[in-house]
């Protein structure tokens, strides 16, 4: 039993906890974008995955693991505007669409990978982002440990993510996406461009999504690797949910499920005896778990998945 | 000078005319009716005029400027504002997000919603339009919501205001109190365009009337010169004689009797019916009065077999059949025309042969050996098209093609043709024209004469009054007042149905 308790109780979970929720949080705000505007984002998945790819790519080419990510950046967002032209401009189905989406970016970024680098499971390696350490911060005991070192993008992304909130519900761009979401024949009687606010916030998600990914690749990791986004996707979007379609809470939703999963490499190095099959099922179980409590809570955007063309009002 | 002119407009849909070369023209600070039945054109006009729909031909002036109206965003800078019939408010945004949405007030690129506030009550306390800036708009009342699109609309600079269908959704009182708002905005300058299909309301609020029918024009008259009979004449192309009024006695049995029924609310809230005692008898019309949601819809639902009642009997013919299923006890001779025709009266997407003998499929004549007999059902259905006045083209188009009118017909006719002894009519009119309401009225009438019994539940104290012989007041679940009809005036029914018992 003690050895569980040192287990769970370990500082240096909170550190991985940090190091893992990252990429989880910042797709989870790119799902919340794309819903508030009213389009479901399943595509989460491919638009990481695509980054991860892209960022390890570019990196390669121009030796700047940044460059790499201003890549990721952009091919996330490449994929986001695949799914916003799908579901926005013609119309499909936003749940089909995305799963197309995911296996699509799955199959090309797997094939790519061998066609690039001639290998079957990983690429080559990169030059990946160096940690930083934050002067000061770094030596305050327990927060040092848990804060005080980490890749720039953790730092980069607490940042955007609180930037994003501000964006949702601070501003004026933020309240015309949140009422296209609830009701885009209201934002259309007062001028707004349900169409234009839609590929914005699916573009928007695909970035963000994207960053995960090169976090991923460039910064937890220096490659990339088959299929490396590993459900992070998925989780992401029930992070979403689980944090109300609010970039903040979205964050918390991520603590709690890296946390998990903090735990669970932790067992899996323990002289626990128990399968390490078992082990790793905890984070997605959890997450099946709250998804199933919170989603009889939480209330979606009222005209989530709904299509809308200005001049069709019904009578 | 005119506020707003448009000169032969015409518009279609497919191969359907919905306007055909129709003008209209409004002078400021007028409150001018566009009425018509459904269907009329209205609707369709008016959208035209805020940008939602394109003219096919036609031109718009706006004080008299030539101007071009692609989208709102066109309108609403031209001045044009609009307050639809199903409110566009996001329910789960505040008050305040949904009125400045779109032309927020800004500062330092954050949205200020101190500003917004302070600028919603300024006009919220020059027009009299009380609102909670903070509130979510799911948590207000339907008359606040309608407020908030109101000031929407103003807040927006709006100097022409189209107000569709506006008092629908409203109770008694708080039409007059819109009624208020609207002349202190036209004595402040603000044109209002007031589209309907009540001729008391017309007759009330407007300074001029356009009639509409069939998508054309039928002309402008002021008001003053007008009698609900001559614009009835004009919405119709007919005059609508009044209804045949026999009032027979009632015979002494009684068909439907209710002994203390009740309906428990949820856990400690009050119940939902308490105590109810009536009796309907053959050859009677019992109208049931109230402002909606006083327990008509479980007093419905008990008698029809869809709610259990927590305590008391529902007595048929001397036949005890509390607790019986719907198939039952609609078997035992019921016809029963649901509040909620959408959802309980028919299922939009079966053709209309189907829906004929919904709740009769399983009869012997449509069903033998458990297979449906679909030429005799055709045929059924043929029947009730031909003797309801349903205006279809095929007994196997679906149900959910049919305007609104003809659904109700359609679901009238059913009842009425099968065998029934006693008839429980739910809003038997709601949200049908003049025409329409006026025919399923006269249904319910025969069906009276006929010898049976009605249980009529309606909102609309003109038509209950109209048609029951006797008038039940239904109050917080509790029947208040049961009298002959002659035996209460208008003033007193509108007391007891808001709780208002000592006044009377």
């Amino acid at each position: 039993m003690s050895e569980f308790m040192d287990i769970v109780f370990n500082i240096n979970n909170l550190t991985a906890t940090i190091r893992m929720a990252v990429p989880i949080a910042l797709a989870a705000m790119g799902g919340a974008f794309s819903e508030r505007s009213g389009v479901v984002n399943i595509g989460l998945e491919g638009m990481m995955l695509t980054g991860a790819f892209s960022g390890v790519l570019a990196c390669q080419i121009t030796g700047s693991p940044w460059l790499g990510v201003l890549f990721a950046i952009i091919g996330g967002g490449l994929v986001g505007a695949i799914h916003a032209v799908l579901t926005v401009g013609l119309k499909a189905d936003h749940v089909v669409t995305g799963v197309g989406i995911n296996i699509l970016a799955s199959g090309t970024t797997t094939w790519l990978m061998q066609v690039i680098w001639k290998r079957k499971g990983t690429s080559d390696l990169v030059a990946g982002l160096a940690t930083w350490s934050v002067p000061g911060l770094r030596d305050v005991p327990v927060l040092g440990t848990i804060l005080g070192t980490h890749s720039p993008l953790v730092y980069i992304s607490f940042l955007l993510i609180f930037l994003g909130w501000v964006l949702m519900f601070k501003t004026p761009l933020g309240l015309r996406i949140r009422m296209t979401g609830e009701h885009p024949e209201a934002a259309d009687t007062v001028g707004i461009n349900v169409r234009a606010i839609r590929y914005f916030c699916v573009i928007l998600s695909g970035c963000l999504a994207g960053l995960g990914g090169a976090y991923l690749s460039l910064a937890q990791l220096n490659w990339f690797s088959k299929d490396m986004s590993a459900g992070r996707g998925y989780m992401a979007l029930a992070a979403c949910i689980f944090g109300g379609w609010n970039p903040l809470k979205g964050l918390g939703a991520s603590f709690l499920f890296s946390f998990t999963d903090a735990i669970q490499m932790r067992m899996q190095t323990s002289k626990l005896r128990i399968a390490t099959e078992l082990v790793q099922m905890i984070p997605y179980i959890l997450t099946i778990l709250i998804l199933a409590g919170a989603v009889v809570r939480s209330r979606p955007p009222a005209a989530l998945g709904e299509h809308y063309e200005s001049g069709q009002t019904s009578k | 000078m005119y506020a707003i002119r448009m000169e032969n407009i015409t518009k279609c849909f497919g191969s359907v005319v919905a306007n055909d070369d129709v003008s209209f023209a409004a002078s400021p600070g007028e409150i001018h009716c566009l009425l018509g039945e459904n269907g009329a054109g209205k609707s369709t006009l008016m959208r035209i005029l805020f940008g939602l729909y394109r003219a096919d031909s036609g031109s718009i002036y706006v004080n008299d400027n030539p101007v071009t109206i692609s989208g709102p965003r066109d309108a609403i800078s031209l001045g044009i504002g609009m307050v639809h019939q199903h409110f566009m408010l996001a329910e789960q945004l505040t008050v305040a997000e949904n009125i400045v949405a779109g032309c927020e007030p800004q500062r330092r690129g954050l949205l200020n919603y101190e500003q917004a506030r302070r600028d919603i009550l300024e006009v919220s306390e020059r027009y009299g339009l009380q609102v909670d800036p903070d509130a979510t708009v799911e948590d207000i009342s339907v008359g606040q919501q309608q407020r908030v699109e109101i000031i929407k609309a103003l807040m927006r600079g709006a100097e022409v205001l189209i107000l569709d269908e506006p008092t629908a959704v409203l109770t008694p009182p708080e039409v007059s109190e819109l009624f208020t708002v609207m002349r202190t905005l036209s004595e402040s300058g603000t044109t209002i365009i007031f589209i309907t299909h009540k001729l008391k309301e017309t007759m009330e609020i407007s300074n001029k009337v356009t009639v509409l029918r069939d998508g054309k024009k039928v002309g402008t008259v002021n008001t003053e010169d007008a009698t609900p009979e001559s614009l009835v004449e004009m919405m119709v192309g007919r005059s609508l004689p009044v209804h045949d009024d026999c009032r027979m006695a009632p015979k002494e049995a009684i068909a439907l009797e209710l002994k203390d029924v009740s309906v428990a609310g949820r856990k400690g809230s009050r119940a939902r019916l308490d105590g109810v005692n009536l009796d309907v008898r053959f050859g009677e019309i019992l109208g049931i009065a109230g402002v909606d949601g006083n327990g008509q819809l479980e007093l419905e639902e008990v008698v029809c077999g869809l709610r259990r009642p927590s305590k008391g009997k529902v007595i048929m013919s001397g036949q005890d059949l509390t607790g019986n299923d719907t198939r039952r006890i609609r078997d035992k001779g019921v016809a029963y025309i649901p509040s909620d025709r959408l959802r309980r009266g028919m299922v939009t997407s079966l053709s209309l042969s189907r829906n004929s003998v919904l709740g009769m499929h399983h009869h012997a004549h449509f069903n033998q050996r458990g297979v449906l007999q679909e030429d005799i059902i055709d045929e059924h259905a043929e029947e009730i098209i031909a003797k309801y006045d349903v205006r279809a083209e095929s007994v196997h188009q679906p149900m959910g093609s049919l305007s609104g009118g003809n659904q109700q017909k359609m679901v009238v006719g059913r009842e009425l043709t099968r065998p029934h002894s006693v008839v429980i009519a739910c809003q038997p009119t709601r949200g049908l024209d003049v025409g329409a309401a006026y025919y399923i009225r006269e249904q319910i009438l025969d069906s009276r004469n006929k010898g049976k019994a009605v249980l009529l539940v309606s909102a609309e104290l003109d038509e209950i009054l109209e048609l029951s012989d006797r008038i039940a007041v239904i109050y917080e679940g509790q029947i208040v007042d049961v009298r002959p009809t002659g035996q209460f005036t208008e003033r007193e029914l509108g007391l007891l149905m808001t709780g208002e018992r000592n006044g009377v």
